[in-house]
């Protein structure tokens, strides 16, 4: 038995903010009350939850773990350390592994070492297409007989609009949520950062946003054509978002997340310092703000981290050479509370809202706290200060931007199937 | 005055007053390139790298023979031959001819920011002799070395760009410097080359507008900066050479809307017939002999001050032959 005592249980599923007493017994939770009112007997192990809120467990829908292929830049053993110190209780790790997760055996492989190795849930995507190459449908069945919990050919979006309507007619008869990586790769050849006046005066060459919201409007229309369920990963651009609105409008099942680093940083902040190059690229001003206006409304329905570890030898090049993506389980939550809520924009609620139920809900499953659901919670201050320091990282990579970066509050524990995966 | 960069990357962070201190420096070494016996021993003893990791003859030769006038040594490096070609990182390139001990490093290559990428990485001074599409310094001064020479001063210039914009470090250079004198920029070329963001490059308050009609873009020029075309290849989108002739090439028709006594500069090298008619090339108006001779000078006036050590003004070597006020190198 474990009783996280005396925290703030901050719980969207159940409108829940009030101080309570969480036990658990096992994996499962077992009573949530009013503080006091369970009687401990000596073999309860206690963790002092005064001053700390209790949610759900975090769930981050986006993320690389590198293994299988590419284990110098991470592996599921030290990606889910990062994530449990992020504050991660299950993290879906997409396909673009080497080999790609498109059929049941590299999904079985990726789940046996999962069990073996990591710290926190690992929940794999499989591919949409073999090798994601966009040619044929992969195995996506068997996949999920393995246990995928959605479909994506991450890294780029399915070829053609004829292949993604085949695969949402297939995955709508498997209740399997797509999720799109959106771009028009013709739009976006080439290109290293988005399109502006600071990809202008650096010379470097930049994607348009419509590159991403193109893709958006194809997929949405897409939507309406099969009725599948479209999950928009990593939405950067303010024209992708009216498309997702447009959508939402009409009853659409189209959902979108945003990570950290689109409602942080801007294109401005680009400055040939390769920790600052991911896809989809970092957008304007006026796109990150109707990103931070999406995650307060509701428009967007999740944070996600899109975690991308490259070991330095890659990213330490010519900002031209290096490849796409950045760390991010172990700075996402805290710069939610920075960016969102210390800055007035969302209630707490509403960012525990956008990790927990939000991305519970693209996936089709629940999140709560409550009696017989699993014990899987995220324990986090909203005060205490701490400064990132990426050599301290459990990952593999050290391609953040947020180095050194001092943050109010972040991840204290993180509980999972009833175990203290991480405490700080 | 002391220069307070170790490097020289670009000229977008320099103020006015810091590169009216780079082109005076220039002007004894223009004067040594008249003299019959050029070579100095001011920087005898140091040795500087030239690392071309991108195909270029006149500025390899421009700074190499700037460095050899200045008595110092060069280690070249070049890409055809470079172990670039075998698979090592530009990081692993530099470091080890860094451990050969040379002074400074100039180098040019492909990538945009690649310079400061090295000079982040480097204790010794790097000087970028061109960077993908984002910067060519040391031609934006020698550029503004001619312009001055000729029109006297670099205040309030009517200059008239036309070609590839998007894809020119070469104009970059040249906006970011002359924007900080007063000079008003008008970009001229076909649309898909001159992106309306080039019109927010400059520091505040530029004046930078783009003209799609050569004769509107030239009225009133003072100064006309043509840019290479290169017909075989770059260029994204490709255009045909005939469209661009018919549009854009600048011939002595055209030339006449801007005013009668507007300069004509080219990078170089040319394509004859192509952006420019041999008669504007060959014109009294034409700068381009002038660009190269000036551009030894701006060279050696670069390494003299970042492989010197910091040093004073006064210690800058003095050439018997000064041009006084402001000269007129035609005369």
């Amino acid at each position: 038995m474990l009783l996280i005592k005396g925290g703030r249980v901050i719980d969207p599923a159940t409108q829940t903010d009030a101080t309570r007493d969480v036990l658990l017994d096992g994996d499962k939770i077992v009573e949530v009350v009013q503080p006091g009112k369970i009687s401990q007997d000596v073999s309860t192990e206690i963790f002092e939850a005064t001053g700390l809120i209790v949610a759900p467990g975090f769930i981050d829908l986006h993320a690389h773990l590198r293994e299988p292929g590419q284990e110098s830049s991470e592996t599921i053993e030290t990606g889910t350390r990062a994530a449990a110190s992020g504050g991660f209780t299950a993290i879906c790790c997409m396909p673009n592994t080497k080999p790609v997760n498109d059929n049941a055996s590299v999904t079985r492989f990726i789940l046996d070492r999962a069990k073996a190795t990591a710290s926190v849930r690992v929940w794999p995507i499989g591919a949409a297409s073999v090798g994601s190459k966009g040619e044929a449908i992969a195995e996506i069945a068997a996949m999920k007989q393995a246990g995928i919990v959605a479909v994506s050919d991450d890294g780029k979006p399915i070829a053609t609009a004829k292949l993604t309507r085949q695969v949402m007619d297939y995955c709508r008869s498997l209740d399997l949520v797509v999720i799109e990586h959106s771009e028009d790769v013709s739009l976006a050849a080439g290109a290293v950062m988005r399109e502006g006046v600071t990809s202008t005066r650096l010379g470097l060459a930049g994607m348009p946003a419509a590159a991403e919201s193109v893709c958006v409007a194809r997929d949405v229309q897409l939507v309406e054509l099969t009725g599948a369920r479209l999950h928009v990963a990593h939405l950067s651009a303010k024209a992708s978002l009216e498309q997702v609105r447009w959508a939402k409008q009409r009853g659409l099942p189209v959902t979108c997340e945003v990570t950290p680093h689109h409602f942080t940083l801007i294109d401005e902040d680009v400055q040939y310092d390769s920790r600052y190059k991911m896809n989809p690229p970092l957008a304007a001003r006026e796109d990150r703000d109707a990103l931070i206006a999406g995650l307060a409304d509701g428009a967007v329905d999740a944070i996600a981290t899109d975690h991308a570890p490259h070991e330095p030898a890659l990213k330490d090049v010519e900002f031209d050479r290096a490849p796409f993506g950045i760390l991010g389980f172990e700075t996402g939550m805290a710069l939610a509370l920075e960016q969102l809520v210390h800055a007035g924009k969302i209630s707490l609620m509403r960012m525990v809202e956008l990790f927990t139920t939000g991305p519970a809900r693209v996936l089709g499953i629940e999140r709560k706290i409550a009696a017989g659901q699993p014990a899987d919670l995220t324990v986090f201050s909203t005060t205490h200060e701490w400064t990132y320091d990426v050599k301290q990282s459990p990952s593999k990579s050290r391609n953040s931007p947020f180095d050194g970066r001092t943050f109010k509050g972040g991840p204290v524990a993180t509980i999972v199937a009833g175990r203290i995966g991480y405490k700080m | 005055m002391t220069f307070r960069f170790r490097d020289l990357l670009a000229l977008e962070p320099l103020s006015a007053d810091e590169l009216t201190f780079l082109l005076d420096q220039s002007r004894p070494f223009q004067a040594i390139q008249r003299n019959p016996l050029k070579k100095l021993a001011t920087l005898r003893g140091k040795t500087v790298a030239l690392a071309f990791f991108e195909n270029s003859t006149r500025t390899r030769i421009s700074f190499g023979t700037a460095a050899s006038r200045l008595g110092a040594d060069t280690m070249n490096l070049q890409a055809e031959s470079s172990s670039v070609k075998k698979g090592e990182s530009l990081l692993d390139t530099v470091h080890t001819l860094d451990a050969m001990k040379p002074d400074c490093l100039v180098m040019r290559h492909a990538a945009s920011g690649a310079a400061d990428f090295v000079a982040r990485h480097l204790e010794i001074p790097v000087i970028n002799a061109g960077d993908g599409t984002h910067e060519h310094p040391s031609q934006g001064l020698l550029d503004a070395l001619t312009i001055r020479d000729r029109k006297g001063s670099l205040s309030n210039l009517n200059i008239t760009i036309l070609g590839d914009i998007s894809h020119s470090r070469v104009a970059r250079s040249n906006i970011h410097l002359l924007a900080k004198f007063g000079c008003r920029f008008t970009l001229c070329g076909p649309a898909m080359w001159v992106p309306r963001e080039l019109e927010s490059i400059g520091p505040p308050g530029a004046s930078i507008r783009r003209v799609f009609r050569i004769e509107e873009a030239l009225e009133d020029a003072d100064v006309v900066l043509v840019l290479r075309v290169q017909t075989e290849r770059l260029h994204e989108p490709a255009l045909s050479a005939a469209d661009y002739i018919l549009l854009y090439q600048l011939n002595s028709e055209r030339l006449r809307h801007a005013k009668s006594d507007a300069i004509v500069l080219h990078p170089g090298p040319m394509n004859r017939g192509v952006e420019i008619t041999p008669e504007v090339a060959d014109s009294p108006q034409s700068c381009v002999l002038e660009q190269v001779t000036n551009g030894i000078a701006v060279r050696m006036s670069l390494l003299f001050l970042l492989t010197s050590g910091p040093t004073e003004e006064t210690s800058a070597p003095s050439a018997e032959a000064q041009p006084k006020e402001s000269a007129n190198a035609t005369d």
